[in-house]
């Protein structure tokens, strides 16, 4: 195409491939978190504990240490084997940030591609609405709406496809402001001035010969947001409004960490390692995603 | 630049609006509106409710009761908070000291920490102390605030630590907010919640600061102000910070959300006194005037410091044309 502007993000699988290697940290967290994916996806064929089930022969009213009867790293307040209840953790810590960050770039996209695309009204609209939902501090937001929808819905409706939507739906603004910043440069291009020229609607010159030029920075926020929203999650859980109990999510084991903390420690441990290390992962390799598809971006 | 800024505040007026109109009619969607609190309680009678309603008028249109909400608004009015029996504006004002304090101090840690950390990486860059600074900071952003706090609370407040010769141990809740209390007792108990709220900020501006300074050391004017004979300080503060603070102050503006929300974690786990703790109580109870106080007051504080940044930013950077 054209030589290298700040809007423009080439790639060459090659020369991509090449830069990413060389960042060590990110193949490090490339290979750090398809292990724990690998470990939670096969969760069910570990030979774990259930989650779920109290030890009642062994427990006793509180924590049991790591190694006692059988339990690696313990249990929790309730005798639930922690070892099974982090991987079951996992699980829906990882389906929760892939869901909704797979949502939140479609949003983002979509109203980032109108807006760059169009223009005028539709850009200005797009634009204040972004404006208007990174202006409210999303914690807060977050924790007033599953209040809410928790509160009118019925109990089966809950789950973590509530948590996806709410979380999907209110952090799309970062991807609609990239989508459409590439979109306003590309929109003028030769190719796309072609593409039109040529007779393809609109839905095809944005999705076919447009968006494909601005997948790289879609690519790179995508990775990065996934360690955000676990964060998010975690979080949202711990103050009750996320997963809710039985169900195992790393924010809702240290929901109750707290209270037991002077005579069992690991309880408040081992989640907070378990999400320490996965957004580490997802946040190296996003790094190293940003330096090997964006050159001009590398150091930031 | 005085146009500008009266420009600039003048645009957030119809963004405020518009977020107040989404809050409120996200807040009517609560199970009762402004009355759930009161459905719960046996007391009141369905026909005491449809008086209440009428009373306070929320048989009108959604965009009616908007309206009037926003009339004794500009009024000064927040409404009547059900959980804490009086005021909204009183029940904020009770909270807002501890918050302002904890806030307070907490941005002042995170610039002096955030920014020297950065300065100093940049000035020694790939030495031990750059990658440990580095480093931490990529801990730092990687760790929820939450599980951070519990764990500086194992550390300082259940256990202890040790060092140079002293046990110390710090209070892991309360603010020690009584007239009684010595100044030192009340320092003892900010110092954690202060740590834990700004330890993202200063992991995340360290590292822009670095970034940022990398790329001012390199600059022409800074050789010719070395060359002009002024020691090394003098140019890395004088001429390299003024410079080099033009991206940072865009990313500190934009960390009062993450702020606010830390702060209602901390306030949280801490047992601070402060508005983040009055919005999470609230919040069980759907105190409707509360809620709707309280998320307005925060995202004019976001706002503003968006506006605060971008005059900030127009003030450093003279090639920016504000008019």
């Amino acid at each position: 195409m054209i030589e290298s502007a700040p809007h423009e993000y080439r790639i060459e699988r090659h020369s991509v491939w090449k830069r990413f290697k060389r960042h060590k940290l990110a193949f490090a967290g490339a290979v750090v978190l398809a292990l724990i994916t690998l470990i939670a996806v096969c969760a069910p064929i570990l030979h774990l504990q259930d989650p779920n089930e109290i030890d009642q022969a062994n427990w006793m009213g509180y924590p049991l240490a790591p190694g006692v009867a059988g339990h690696l790293l313990g249990t929790d307040e309730n005798g639930r084997d922690l070892l099974a209840r982090l991987v079951y953790g996992a699980r829906i810590s990882l389906i929760v940030a892939f869901f909704a960050v797979l949502m939140e770039v479609c949003i983002g996209t979509v109203l980032g591609a109108v807006a760059g695309y169009y223009g005028g009204i539709a850009d200005y609209a797009v634009m204040r609405l972004t404006d208007v939902f990174l202006s409210i501090p999303l914690l807060p937001l977050l924790l007033v709406l599953t209040a809410i929808v928790s509160a009118t819905s019925s109990k089966a409706a809950l789950g973590f496809g509530l948590i996806v939507v709410i979380i999907g739906g209110l952090s799309w603004m970062q991807v609609a402001r990239l989508v459409r910043a590439s979109f306003l440069s590309l929109r003028e291009k030769e190719f796309a001035e072609a593409a039109r020229a040529l007779g393809n609607g609109d839905m095809r010159i944005i999705f076919r010969h447009l968006l494909p030029n601005a997948v790289a920075p879609i690519i790179v926020s995508a990775t990065l947001d996934i360690a955000g929203v676990i964060v998010l999650e975690s979080t949202l859980s711990f103050l009750g409004f996320g997963i809710q109990p039985p169900t195992a999510s790393w924010g809702n084991m240290l929901a109750n960490a707290q209270s037991n903390m002077a005579i069992a420690p690991w309880v408040a441990i081992f989640p907070g390692v378990c999400i320490l290390v996965t957004v580490l992962a997802v946040n190296y390799l996003g790094d190293g995603l940003r330096d090997a598809l964006d050159p001009n971006m590398a150091g930031r | 630049m005085f146009v500008y800024v009266v420009r600039r505040s003048l645009q957030a007026i119809p963004l405020l609006l518009l977020i107040s109109v989404l809050l409120f009619v996200v807040l009517s969607k609560a199970p009762g509106g402004p009355l759930g609190p009161y459905l719960a309680n046996p007391h009141i009678t369905p026909a005491d409710i449809a008086r209440l309603k009428h009373n306070f008028g929320l048989d009108q249109p959604l965009y009616v009761q908007y309206l009037r909400w926003l009339g004794r608004v500009c009024a000064g009015d927040l409404g009547y908070s059900t959980t804490n029996s009086m005021s909204v504006v009183d029940a904020i004002m009770d909270r807002l000291p501890a918050t302002l304090l904890l806030m307070g101090s907490s941005l002042l840690l995170s610039l002096l920490a955030g920014l020297s950390f950065g300065i100093y990486a940049a000035l020694r860059p790939y030495s031990l102390g750059d990658y440990l600074i580095t480093t931490i900071a990529f801990f730092g952003q990687s760790m929820p605030v939450f599980w951070f706090a519990l764990m500086v609370q194992l550390l300082f407040a259940v256990q202890g630590v040790n060092a140079f010769g002293y046990h110390i141990a710090l209070p892991s809740a309360g603010m020690c907010a009584t007239d009684e209390c010595p100044i030192s007792e009340r320092l003892e108990h900010l110092i954690l919640p202060a740590l834990v709220l700004s330890f993202l900020n200063i992991a995340t501006w360290s590292r822009f600061m670095r970034s940022s300074m990398l790329e001012v050391v390199k600059a022409d004017y800074m050789r010719t102000a070395a060359a002009k004979g002024l020691t090394a300080t003098y140019v890395v503060m004088r001429h390299g910070l003024k410079n080099a603070m033009i991206p940072v102050v865009t990313i500190i503006g934009l960390s009062m959300p993450g702020m606010v929300a830390g702060a209602v974690v901390t306030e949280t786990i801490f047992a601070w006194p402060g508005m983040g703790r009055l919005f999470f109580t609230a919040l069980g109870n759907f105190d409707f005037a509360l809620l709707m106080g309280y998320l307005m007051l925060v995202s004019c504080l976001v706002v503003f410091f968006n506006l605060l940044a971008d005059v900030a930013y127009a003030w450093l950077d003279p090639r920016v044309k504000y008019d």
